[in-house]
């Protein structure tokens, strides 16, 4: 004979993962920040395909045409069909996030790991570093390190990466002070677990909430900063196709061809605007106290 | 108060000590030094090679790195900030009228932040979940999604290109306008943001409900009571705005060919003329720091908590 156990619920509770997706999609936010993500990245994928002319092939007889069926957003000042151009310009979009995000993320969340479950004299090694780098406002830590590198599209995503280590550290390492009280951990370590086995299995899950929200925050800035290093001439140098970039040469141009300076700042700003909105939606999921 | 204040001054040394090596170690790092920059390619080789080695003991190149360092820090103490390679004059004659330029920038720009961030932010907080709640924060989304170069053009394209209210080519206090416009209003945004967030907060308390039992005003439980309350909080915001102030007037700068000392960074990394940069950035450093630490003891003057938690 079988036991029917009464606690067991008639209707199967879908898996965690579906439920958790499906809170994701019930949010407004989420869902148009991700759509701008989802198209980016689309775009980038199959940028040769969809692009109608090569982004690069010079075309002087067509120089600064407004936007017309030909060149759905105009070409610049050497006759470049600009709407290939800002397509191709998603894949350098994405690029910076991705790098950045990874530099930063990585050797941030690392640094505030090892500051957070460490002895008291590498946390202050650690912190003592971090202050430093948080003397330097932003923008300026990125300039030192561009100005010791050389400009360059990597050069300027690596500065943008290490300048960004300092808030992934803080952040990862005050999460860690409060997890670490915690039963679990405690329990864990008393049960024999190595310390690197609770640093990456019992601790990191248990931070990764507020971690992935910084990330969705940090990766529009990093992207931001990028371009705008590219804007003073600074990180990617033209002709190729980043926004910021673009934006460099068409400025001259302002005053008889707009749309070569709207479009690539529109790309931009749309894009960046996704991933915020991306990134308050995530937050007000994932960590609903931080929440105002 | 003063123990806090002092123990806050020693906290600084080792930040101070971190700052002066890294603007040091910025030369040492750099791969091609500017002397040899300079001068390659000009001269034929044996010259050149006798041209490199006066301009590198000029610049003490040829020591070792830690006196190097010592030469570096004695020549600051007495300040003497080096003499730029490239517009061959001392480094202070060209950052002095550029710093003020700056600072001018800065000050505009966080006047108007702070004007258009503490009004959204408040009537956000005051109307909360209406439709002037709605726009505020939509408002702030743009503003941290704007790249301010960008918003710097379309100031200009709309202002001055299409509608003609502002001349192409300002001059006076026409010319900072459009900068400290496009620099204010960016900053604005996570401005208001906290100032919506710490005055809720703020007007939820028990002593409002008190204020209000007595038959307070709305306006005057507002402005008297809430608001001293709930810009503390946006006091240290505005310590750390500075620093995105800064960063961002180096960029804004550029655009609005604005003669302070972000322009003039751009162009020292371009020269890779390393006295000059290593200048700029060891005097906003110095400012960055100055601001927080003038903050931070406000903060602590105005919310005595703050100095028995720290």
């Amino acid at each position: 004979m079988s036991v029917i156990l009464l606690d067991e619920p008639l209707v199967p509770t879908p898996p965690r993962w579906r439920r958790f997706v499906a809170r994701l999609l019930r949010n407004p936010s989420v869902v148009v920040g991700g759509t701008i993500l989802i198209l980016l990245i689309l775009l980038a994928l199959f940028a040769p395909w969809v692009a109608p002319y090569d982004p690069f092939k010079v075309n002087p007889v067509q120089r600064l045409k407004p936007p017309s069926w030909l060149h759905l957003m105009g070409t610049d000042e050497v006759g470049r069909d600009l709407f290939s151009r800002l397509i191709f310009g998603s894949r350098y979009f994405l690029l910076i996030c991705i790098v950045t995000a990874s530099i930063s993320a990585s050797i941030g969340t690392l640094l505030g790991l090892i500051a957070g479950a460490g002895s008291v004299v590498t946390e202050s090694i650690i912190m003592r570093l971090i202050d430093v780098m948080l003397a330097f406002p932003y923008i300026l830590m990125v300039l030192v390190i561009v100005a010791i590198l050389g400009p360059s599209l990597w050069t300027g995503m690596i500065s943008i990466g290490i300048a960004g280590i300092p808030g992934y550290a803080r952040l990862v390492r005050s999460a860690v002070l409060t997890v670490k009280r915690e039963d679990y951990v405690v329990s864990a370590r008393a049960l024999g677990a190595s310390e690197a086995d609770i640093l990456f299995r019992t601790i990191l899950p248990n931070v990764l909430s507020p971690l992935i929200v910084y990330l969705a925050f940090s990766m529009p800035l990093a992207a931001l900063v990028t371009s705008s290093l590219s804007f003073i001439g600074l990180g990617t140098q033209p002709p190729a196709p980043e926004w910021g970039a673009m934006l460099v040469n068409s400025r001259t141009y302002l005053f008889s061809a707009w749309w070569a300076v709207t479009g690539p700042g529109m790309a931009l700003f749309i894009s960046i605007f996704g991933l915020n909105i991306l990134g308050n939606g995530l937050r007000d999921v994932l960590d609903p106290r931080s929440a105002a | 108060m003063l123990q806090y204040v002092a123990r806050r001054l020693l906290l600084l040394i080792p930040v101070v000590i971190g700052i002066l090596l890294v603007t040091f170690l910025m030369k040492a790092l750099i791969p091609t030094d500017a002397v040899t920059a300079i001068y390659s390619g000009t001269l034929s080789e044996k010259d050149a090679a006798e041209a490199i080695a006066t301009l590198r003991a000029k610049y003490h190149l040829d020591l070792p790195w830690y006196q190097q360092f010592y030469i570096y820090v004695r020549d600051l103490m007495s300040g003497d900030f080096g003499e730029s390679i490239r517009l061959r004059k001392p480094v202070m004659d060209e950052l002095g009228y550029r710093y003020v330029n700056t600072i001018i920038l800065t000050l505009a720009a966080l006047a108007i932040a702070l004007v258009v961030g503490l009004t959204t932010g408040i009537l956000a907080a005051v109307k909360r979940n209406s439709w002037l709640d709605v726009t505020a924060t939509t408002i702030g989304l743009f503003g941290i999604s704007m790249p301010a170069f960008f918003f710097g053009l379309l100031l200009i394209l709309v202002f001055a290109v299409w509608l003609r209210w502002l001349p192409v080519v300002p001059r006076g206090t026409m010319a900072l306008l459009l900068p400290a416009v496009a620099l204010g209003l960016i900053e604005a945004a996570p401005i208001s943001q906290v100032a919506r967030t710490s005055m809720i907060d703020v007007l939820g308390r028990d002593y409002i409900q008190a204020a209000r039992a007595r038959g307070a005003s709305e306006f005057a439980l507002v402005v008297r009571h809430a608001l001293p309350n709930a810009l503390i909080v946006v006091l240290t915001l505005v310590g750390l705005q500075i620093g995105n102030l800064l960063g961002g007037a180096f960029i804004i700068e550029a655009i609005f060919g604005w003669h302070g000392i972000g322009e003039l960074a751009v162009n020292a990394i371009e020269w890779r003329d390393f006295t000059l940069t290593q200048a700029i950035i060891l005097i906003s450093a110095a400012t960055y720091l100055v601001v927080n630490l003038v903050a931070d003891i406000l903060y602590a003057w105005l919310d005595p908590r703050v100095e028995l938690n720290s």
